[in-house]
């Protein structure tokens, strides 16, 4: 999908913050994943055109990374840690249940669901612990897991909140949340105003360099 | 047992809204950093020397030592490494989610102290609500004139930019976050030259401070070195936070002084041990660190000093606990999966190394192992650090490889015994046991 103006704006505006234009290259690759739900080409080509550099190197960088994406992982990303804090308390088997449940085994995406394991999220007081559209869920349960999974299938939620995905399918976090928040996730990408990737609050870009 | 906060004090008594600037300013917020604006670099630089804050990102290093070793060429950058990314270590998280105004005041100290006009965060990519948090915290303080051109009133100017990191461990690496923050491959950088005080971001001079760190720095401001370093008996000064997880009744994070001993903060603190099981061993400093068992380390204090002579660290503050169900083979094998996955592949002994060393843990545990086994695992971590000891040597351009080190070592060291009963029960394991990645690294 080529971008729309009102996009290339926000990516100048990115790319105006940083003391060298290169430094944008990740931001922008997440204004690229909310365009298309995934890294495509033309994704890369467009934020190598907007920082000076080769669609190559774009890609060297997309690569690197585990949470860009260069295939579609369906509208919801499930990231289930599995690293030593959540393996002490269970992860295993909360990942071979999210598995059962949505019949996508780790590594891959149907239309919908993507399932992945993930290493470590910094959840580890409330392990297990798994991301949905980068958004955390402490305390999970197999059982909870396959709720989860159904309500997502069922459900089809437009958004994602990370406070209602806690209160439903959560319980022991790593400390009081203690606020609750309305920002919400719509892909598989972190939900962050300032790149323009999450579903509310898009306007929120503070003042550019030297404003 | 009651012990004095700092950077955890605010949200505790104020969980409702500590994270707002209304709160920050009617608890004594930005009275550090208006105050500081005013100092010369060498005022605030003597200062935090004089307080003996070490940095909290896991080297422990003086942040007034670190600051002053900042070369004099400008522009100079400070970048603040909030991509907490070591297993069992989620106190940063806590501090940019509840307090972030408090890491935008220690910045606004911090970039006075070292004369620089241009800050960043990087906040890894799987923590988009402390990112949330913290961008909300930048925008109001932008907003007061705390931030941007000539803040306080004065002619002193400071940007700060949030950047979000995209899922690499290896960002944690000061030098390999610069890279990242460049746009590049998180790759580390070579030292030397690339020391960040003389060739950091843009190969300008750049200081890189931990969140933690940072976070402190407001109050040793406020209250003066002296009350910071009076706050410990130890060359360690102030307080320092504990992420405890695993097999314990109360995982969370812990503001503690310094020098308890382990006994008190695994069964004190942190409650003690599930379902009243026994303690069977713990990680005391994030995933790189070197297992302690109660045997040998239950009374030992809680000391960067004591955890150094005991032949590991208190790194990150990370203490992940095992009870006496734990097979510690599949938690060597998760910890040194970690590092398998997360090696950046410049370096062949890490590379190859942690790969090799995890899919012979896998064969292992999946009844697949050999005699030879163990011997094997010993060879192949020689390789990535030579001679096996603490600290560990390096033949990499960073830790990270001789990081998988520790864990395979602490398992043979103490728990030799649960490697062989694995491999005697596999069927045939004088014969040719075949890798198998149950999670697709190969």
């Amino acid at each position: 999908m080529s971008w729309s103006a009102e996009t290339i704006k926000r990516a100048h505006d990115i790319v105006a913050r940083y003391p060298e234009p290169r430094s944008a290259v990740m931001p922008l690759l997440y204004l690229a994943m909310r365009q298309d739900g995934y890294l495509t080409a033309d994704g890369m080509k467009q934020v190598a055109d907007l920082v000076g550099i080769t669609p190559a190197q774009v890609q060297s960088v997309a690569t690197f990374y585990v949470m860009f994406k260069t295939e579609p992982k369906g509208k919801y990303l499930i990231s289930m840690c599995t690293s030593i804090s959540c393996y002490l308390m269970g992860a295993d088997d909360v990942l071979h249940a999210i598995e059962e449940a949505s019949g996508v085994p780790a590594g891959e995406a149907d239309d919908e669901i993507g399932v992945e394991h993930a290493e470590c999220i910094g959840a580890c007081g409330g392990a297990p612990a798994c991301l949905v559209n980068y958004e955390l869920i402490e305390g999970l349960t197999v059982e909870k897991a396959k709720e989860l999974v159904r309500w997502l299938r069922d459900g089809k939620p437009e958004t994602i909140n990370g406070d209602e995905l806690q209160t439903l399918f959560g319980s022991v976090t790593s400390f009081d949340w203690a606020i609750k928040e309305d920002n919400a996730a719509i892909g598989p990408y972190p939900a962050f105003p300032v790149f323009g990737t999450a579903a509310q609050n898009t306007d929120a870009l503070e003042p550019g360099r030297g404003a | 047992m009651v012990y004095p906060l700092v950077v955890t004090k605010r949200m505790m008594e104020h969980p409702a809204d500590s994270h707002t600037m209304k709160r920050y300013e009617a608890t004594g917020g930005y009275v550090a950093a208006r105050q500081s604006v005013g100092q010369t670099r060498e005022e605030l630089v003597e200062l935090v020397k004089a307080s003996g804050l070490l940095g909290r990102g896991g080297a422990a290093f003086s942040a007034g030592l670190k600051w002053s070793f900042l070369a004099p060429a400008r522009p100079a950058y400070l970048v603040v490494n909030g991509d907490e990314s070591e297993p069992g270590t989620f106190k940063d998280r806590q501090l940019m989610e509840r307090d972030p105004h408090q890491i935008v005041e220690g910045m606004i100290i911090a970039a006075k102290a070292n004369e620089v006009h241009d800050s960043f965060v990087y906040i890894r990519g799987e923590y988009p609500k402390p990112a949330r948090r913290l961008q909300q915290a930048v925008a109001d303080a932008y907003a007061k004139g705390y931030l941007g051109k000539g803040i306080f009133g004065t002619d002193y100017d400071l940007e700060l930019t949030v950047h979000l990191g995209a899922g690499a461990y290896i960002c944690g690496e000061e030098t390999a976050l610069l890279n990242s923050l460049e746009g590049r491959r998180g790759e580390p950088r070579i030292k030397p030259p690339y020391f960040p005080a003389a060739k950091g971001l843009y190969m300008k001079p750049t200081i890189v401070n931990n969140i933690e760190t940072i976070s402190n720095l407001p109050h040793i401001i406020n209250q003066g070195s002296e009350w910071f370093a009076g706050l410990s008996d130890s060359a360690d000064t102030g307080t320092f936070m504990m992420s405890i997880s695993g097999h314990v009744n109360k995982p969370g994070n812990y503001e503690l002084p310094h020098g308890l001993t382990w006994r008190e903060v695994i069964y004190d603190v942190a409650g003690g041990i599930r379902n009243g099981n026994e303690l069977k061993a713990w990680v005391p400093g994030g995933a790189s660190a070197p297992w302690f068992v109660p045997e040998l380390h239950l009374d030992r204090p809680v000391t960067k000093e004591a955890c150094a002579a005991d032949g590991s660290m208190l790194g990150s503050g990370a203490i992940i606990v095992m009870d006496h169900t734990t097979d510690m083979v599949g938690a060597a094998e998760r910890l040194v999966a970690f590092f398998a996955e997360e090696s950046c592949g410049q370096c062949t002994p890490c590379r190859e190394g942690t790969t090799w060393l995890d899919m012979i843990l896998q064969r292992v545990l999946n009844g697949a192992g050999r005699d030879a086994d163990i011997d094997l695992l010993l060879d192949v971590a020689d390789n990535i650090s030579v001679g096996l000891g603490w600290p560990p040597k390096q033949t990499t351009i960073c830790p990270l490889g001789p990081s998988a080190v520790s864990p395979v070592m602490s398992l043979v060291r103490h728990f030799r015994d649960e490697v062989e009963a694995h491999i005697a029960s596999a069927p045939h394991s004088g014969g040719q046991g075949v890798a198998v990645s149950i999670r697709g690294i190969a």
